[in-house]
């Protein structure tokens, strides 16, 4: 078995697998992808239904069929995949010999990932790159302190969706939803289709944090309820799930009395939001970001770590698969370069950027434009929703670059472009990342790169 | 016919099972649910206590002290997790809490428990940087520890069936006739005759108690709530920390590591109906946030992954109810088993031995006595016996629970055990698959498969937690649909 790889690639959901490819196609040699499940392609496996792909291959696809086309490329191109693999750790390894020197002849350290499976035991294995794709876990009843008694039938709406794609079996017959994130709404669908009764859909926030399309297919088109501003009170059942009690919040979130709505149930689902999966990334040292609970990376998705790099639901929680493609690529293509030896990005002028009003966090957190060709682009999240407003850039108070936004929500990821051109003539080392109202100012509108964003004429 | 019949399977039930089953004698353990520590043994703060604020003279002065020093050699006989850590009360600058931190220790000293300190704040803030800086002084209790509840009492019943004493699940004890000589007792999975009976009820021993016509025992059950945090805030805590009571002598909110490394926030105090089945209340959690806050000022309550809720099994008597019962001789009483229950469990069962002498049970050594017990916890291994661990049994490559990294190994080999789990939680409370950050969402479904499997049971047979627990309710349209074709096909 070999041990020594160009690029070692920590899970094989979409993220991994992307940035596999593009690792390959880059010219790495020997890239490997430690997956923990029986078979590659991560959550996609469970996400049986349509919608994924739209953008980057321009068609409909399922979620397995989305992760098939790049399980069947990673194969072709040669990317060696280690499944039914669990690693254990990556710590940073002694100094690599020398065909692993930088093109500026500095010495790099190798990284260490020790994994495990039954097949070889643990195994130590050495990465010129080592790229953490670890994906993302559902928040659990805990971390949401839903009150009342603890019965069997509350479920994160993920381990259902596995429940009855994967293995075949209902969860419940009349269900709650609370959250309404997207793989809540799909399961409202799901179970519906299946035969059970969805009684409501709950959102403690004034807003849906699921995609439109969801809301729209998903909860409208089977007459299920959304309650905005709504959470659920209590839980009753000794045994298994029997009531569960929904009561509507004020402006401070928290419930008014004699609100409450009854519900005869039997399940309760969770669809309360994300968390990057960073045990191993902290366990390394590498530096977090409180905002996205992913790690802090550069305009190339490289960690703090030389030679790390992270992409996709690890580093932020995205809304579609196709972004988590088009980040992943980017950070297979610079672990490529990097194991290549090539330019670490180090030196040279680094532009940090600062969160300003309405967003709530950015990734890559810096940019280096030595590693910049043409554009950077940066993703975000706003904090609520917002209508007629523009992202703006901001070189202090000077706006170096606009982006009119007619609706903005934070169930939906943000992206812009930035050009090269523009981050040149920053004038400190911080640029911030603003909303405000749209003007009609003299700043010409950027060009946008995504085709499903309005653009100013 | 059995010598003794003890009826409840919680830490004092299986203590008193593993103590008897030293001798010659018959013993059986009937438990209502479908695994054992399944009462407030499940859902407690975990502690061995130092033995100071029990009230001087009483029963659970003296077993609470006995029962942790036995539970250093039980635990590292039967290798069960247990961790010695100090306690500290915690008093302000008020001179209410100065006093009673002062009328603690001489209790304390009373009670004989070993290297009592009252410290000043720079020495308490030395000893354990994580408390409040804002104290004046502390009670520093160097001699108690935390232990793992669940494994400690699951390890003392599997040693006691592993040495001839049986235990009987879904046997809920409905009926105890007296004969000349003998008891019947009537459960829900037989009738079974017993010369002796012993009442480990915990939550429901006064009830147990009135089925032999026992009076005087009302039991009045307190809960208590809890938050669990995650391992990032248990490691900033490295000593069990209690406040001084308030104005109505409640002992207050504890903050305490577990032995799994986390941090646990609780318990309130109120009275509950139910034995067993308490839930939680945001007003209440709300309330332990700034309790815990004022005890170890750097809890992050960002990080809570779980929330439970625990009774404490009170009785109107203050002490514990140990002895046979006046009105039912050879009927033993171990009720009222409150806190220090966990602590004091052991020395309860040696009490329980002496009293059967006193009653004229005649007891033999065994020949041969399994005394010491070995798990595999692949996660603390070292590098070398882990691959040395997977050259064994490939299945403890296998890593099922990634939060805290349980293998198929551990739990098929849990699975395999003399007291045979069968729900989800009982492998929880087994293995640890489940207790971390992401609470089974991503291991539940795969506990839930390999439980089916090694039991050669359908998973919709396999429940979360006790008897009705059910976590299917059916199979999918497409599942049936291929059913009713195999069978058209037959």
């Amino acid at each position: 078995m070999r041990t020594e790889y160009d690029v070692i690639i920590v899970g094989g959901g979409p993220a991994g697998l992307a940035a596999a490819c593009s690792a390959k196609e880059t010219g790495a040699e020997h890239v490997l992808v430690i997956e923990r499940d029986k078979e590659a392609g991560g959550i996609l496996n469970q996400c049986i239904h349509n919608g994924f792909g739209l953008h980057y291959f321009k068609e409909e696809l399922t979620g397995p069929e989305y992760a098939a086309r790049f399980v069947k490329k990673a194969k072709s191109l040669g990317v060696s995949v280690m499944l039914d693999t669990m690693v254990l750790s990556v710590e940073r390894g002694g100094v690599s010999a020398s065909d692993g020197a930088g093109a500026s002849g500095e010495e790099r350290p190798w990284h260490v990932v020790t994994a495990c499976n039954t097949a070889y035991g643990l195994v130590r294995l050495t990465g010129k790159a080592v790229v953490l794709a670890m994906g993302c876990r559902e928040r659990p009843r805990g971390a949401v302190a839903i009150p009342g008694d603890r019965p069997a039938g509350i479920f994160t709406a993920g381990t259902a969706q596995r429940y009855m794609n994967i293995e075949g079996f209902m969860v419940g017959r009349r269900v709650v939803i609370l959250g309404s994130g997207d793989i809540g709404l799909i399961m409202a669908r799901r179970m519906t289709l299946e035969g059970a009764k969805v009684l409501a859909c709950v959102e403690l926030m004034p807003y849906c944090n699921g995609l439109n399309r969801n809301i729209v297919q998903c909860l409208n088109d089977y007459g299920i309820p959304l309650y905005l501003s709504h959470t659920v009170t209590n839980v009753e059942g000794l045994q298994r799930v029997e009531r569960v009690t929904v009561s509507q919040v004020g402006s401070d979130r928290k419930p008014i009395q004699g609100t409450e709505i009854i519900f005869d149930c039997d399940t309760l689902l969770l669809s309360v939001g994300l968390i990057p999966e960073n045990e191993l990334t902290k366990q390394a040292g590498i530096p977090l970001d409180p905002a996205t609970r992913g790690a802090v990376v550069h305009e190339n998705m490289e960690t703090k770590e030389p030679g790390v790099f992270s992409c996709g639901n690890v580093v932020h929680v995205h809304d579609l698969v196709d972004f988590v493609t088009a980040e992943s690529q980017r950070a297979g293509k610079a672990a490529a370069e990097y194991a290549a030896g090539g330019s670490c990005g180090a030196g040279g002028r680094e532009l940090s950027l600062k969160k300003g009003d309405h967003i709530t966090y950015t990734v890559p957190q810096s940019i280096r434009l030595k590693n910049v060709e043409k554009n950077v682009e940066v993703s975000f999240r706003v904090n609520e929703i917002l209508k007629d407003m523009e992202i703006q850039v901001l070189d202090n108070d000077k706006i170096i670059c606009r982006y009119p936004r007619e609706y903005m929500a934070p169930g939906e990821m943000e992206h812009v472009a930035v050009p090269r051109v523009l981050l040149e003539k920053a004038s400190g080392d911080t640029l911030c990342v603003s909303v405000a109202p749209r003007k009609t100012d003299q700043v010409p509108a950027c060009p946008e790169r995504n085709e499903n964003k309005e653009v100013l004429p | 016919m059995y010598d003794v019949l003890i009826i409840g399977c919680g830490i004092v039930g299986a203590a008193a099972a593993y103590q008897l089953s030293r001798y010659q004698l018959s013993v059986c353990v009937c438990e209502r649910y479908n695994d054992v520590a399944n009462g407030c043994t499940k859902a407690n703060t975990a502690i061995l206590h130092a033995g100071f604020d029990c009230p001087v003279g009483s029963l659970e002065a003296r077993l609470n002290l006995r029962g942790i020093e036995l539970a250093k050699e039980i635990c590292e006989k039967l290798d069960v997790e247990r961790i010695s850590m100090p306690t500290f009360i915690i008093a302000y600058d008020n001179p209410r809490e100065l006093q009673y931190i002062e009328e603690l220790y001489r209790r304390g000293v009373s009670n004989g428990v070993q290297g009592l300190r009252i410290v000043d704040r720079d020495e308490a803030l030395c000893l354990e940087p994580a408390l409040n800086p804002n104290i004046k002084a502390a009670l520093y209790a160097p001699g108690s520890g935390i232990v793992n509840p669940w494994e400690y009492c699951i390890a003392m019943a599997e040693t006691a069936v592993i040495n001839g004493a049986q235990v009987k699940l879904e046997s809920e004890v409905t009926a105890i006739e007296k004969k000349d000589g003998y008891f019947v007792v009537t459960t829900t999975s037989g009738v079974y005759e017993a010369r002796y009976v012993v009442n480990a009820g915990g939550g429901w021993s006064a009830q147990v108690y009135e089925l032999v016509g026992g009076h005087g025992l009302h039991q009045t059950n307190f809960a208590g709530q809890y938050f669990v945090l995650d391992k990032s805030q248990g490691e900033k805590l490295h000593s069990i920390i209690f406040p001084c009571p308030d104005e109505h002598g409640f002992k207050g909110i504890c903050v305490t590591p577990t032995v799994h490394g986390n941090l646990l926030v609780g318990p309130d105090c109120y009275e509950a109906a139910d034995g067993d089945h308490v839930g939680t209340d945001p007003s209440t959690l709300e309330n332990l946030k700034a309790e815990g806050h004022r005890s170890m000022p750097g809890i992050d309550f960002r990080e809570v992954i779980h929330e439970y809720a625990g009774v404490r099994p009170n009785t109107q008597i203050p002490d514990f109810v140990i002895g046979e019962a006046p009105e039912c001789p050879h009927f033993i009483n171990l009720a009222g088993i409150k806190s220090p229950g966990l602590s004091s469990a052991p020395a309860i069962a040696e009490e329980l031995e002496t009293i059967l002498r006193g009653c004229g049970l005649e007891m033999k050594r065994k020949e041969q006595f399994v005394d010491s017990r070995k798990r595999i916890r692949f996660r603390s291994l070292d590098e070398e016996a882990k691959r040395e661990a997977i050259r064994k049994n490939s299945l403890y490559g296998r890593i099922i629970c990634r939060c805290e990294t349980v293998t198929e190994g551990e739990i098929v080999e849990a699975i395999h055990r003399p007291i045979v789990p069968r729900s989800v939680d009982a492998i929880k409370r087994r293995c640890n698959a489940g207790m971390g950050r992401c609470q089974g969402g991503f291991c539940g479904p795969r506990v839930h498969e390999i439980l089916a499997r090694e039991l050669g049971v359908s998973q919709q047979e396999i429940l979360m937690d006790e008897q009705g627990s059910f976590l299917l309710t059916s199979v999918i349209k497409e599942q049936q649909e291929e059913e009713t074709a195999n069978e058209n096909r037959v």
